[in-house]
């Protein structure tokens, strides 16, 4: 198991601690993130990123941040899990890619993107996944109507004689 | 009429004779995108059997079709796809939406869902229920093809009358005060979608 006092003597910095159901969550700032991703992947071998989402804490009681990233790490060998959380704000929501450390990361920053518009430097094809290329909001965003803002209605209608 | 007709010859109309025909043998394009699509298998498999009413044979390239059959939600990126299948269909065709998805979006009211695919293209043939049994898709089928009896010409001349969109508004009232509250709210970052007096109002509350 990771000792959290070791990955603060090597960072130097205050990093959180909590635990919810067996499932161990380490929150560092973004500027620490992908130096506390690739040591965990090199020196204690959390070799698969299971899952990356974000959460957006807009009007949510008590949050200091507006979006959440949370990674997922497993080790496959030794059966442990970790949790590591960052925060990043608007107007400028960025964060590294880890695409460099695992791969699989590629589609799931997509994801982010697309959902939450947080922008990963160093993603080699940054573009919207799920939604269409001409999409002009992030709809995962608490700020985003749940119906669109008309957007599903913007398309050339078809009649029977014209077609 | 002073000749009389021999035995086995009968007299009927052309477009009569082409409705009958076109009706017997409606080939399906199964465009199942969601949980329709199983009841849409299910009603080709045995136990339903839409042999019974020749229109078994499903085709998978538009080309060779000629009733779409719509099984499921559609969504902003399926639509072009959909609209596109439509119209590479030869004539005469038909259209079948199957489902509460397809026929209003259903409980999908949301913004990646069209709110009904005869917004966007012709539909002949509505079908109920989430999903509708096997039993009202082949009612819908047998409806289908006395529509196709009962209106049906050599050239397809009553499709021409057809040339105003048959669907509810695209853009209701609604719609537009989401936008407008969406704007309130400030977006900042690098939305596109906010307008300048959006961005104003929004600054001015949000500070
Ligand atoms: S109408 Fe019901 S069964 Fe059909 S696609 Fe929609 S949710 Fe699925």
């Amino acid at each position: 198991m990771v000792e959290l006092s070791v990955l603060q003597q090597r960072f130097g910095i205050e990093l959180v601690e909590s635990t919810f159901r067996d499932n161990r969550r380490i929150d560092v700032p973004a500027a620490k993130l992908f130096d506390l991703l690739s040591c965990l992947k090199s020196d204690h071998g959390f070799n698969t990123l299971i899952d990356m989402t974000a959460v957006d804490y807009l009007e949510y009681e008590g949050a200091t941040d507006r979006f959440g990233v949370v990674y997922m790490l497993l080790d496959v060998f030794g059966g442990e899990r970790v949790i590591v959380r960052t925060a990043v704000n608007l107007p400028d929501p960025k964060l590294p890619s880890v695409y460099s450390l695992w791969r699989g990361a590629d589609w799931m920053e997509r994801e982010v993107f697309d959902m939450f518009g947080i922008v990963f430097d160093g993603h080699p094809d940054l573009r919207r996944i799920l939604m269409p290329e001409e999409f002009a909001a992030f709809p995962l965003r608490k700020d985003y109507p749940l119906k669109g803002r008309g957007e599903r209605h913007n398309f050339p209608v078809i009649t029977r004689a014209g077609s | 009429m002073a000749v009389g007709l021999p035995e086995n010859v009968f007299m009927t109309k052309l477009d009569a004779a082409a409705s009958w025909a076109r009706s017997n043998s409606l080939w399906p394009m199964p465009f199942a995108t969601a949980c329709c699509g199983i009841e849409l298998m299910a009603t080709a498999a045995s136990r339903h059997d839409l042999a019974r009413f020749g229109a078994e044979v499903m085709r998978f390239s538009p080309r060779q079709c000629d009733l779409l059959i719509v099984a499921g939600r559609v969504v902003m990126k399926m639509l072009p796809v959909l609209q596109r299948i439509w119209l590479q269909m030869p004539e005469p065709k038909w259209c079948i939406s199957m489902g509460a998805c397809a026929c209003s979006g259903g409980v999908f009211d949301t913004y990646a869902v069209v709110q009904g695919v005869d917004r966007f293209i012709p539909v002949d043939m509505y079908v109920p229920g989430c999903p509708p049994r096997p039993e009202q898709l082949l009612a819908a089928v047998i409806d289908m093809q006395a529509k196709v009896r009962r209106t049906g010409t050599v050239m397809g001349k009553e499709f021409m009358a057809r040339d105003t969109p048959m669907g509810p508004e695209p853009f209701e009232s609604e719609e537009r005060y989401r936008i407008q509250d969406a704007n309130l709210v400030q977006l900042g970052g690098f939305s596109a979608a906010m307008t300048s007096a959006g961005m104003k109002r929004g600054a001015g509350n949000h500070g």
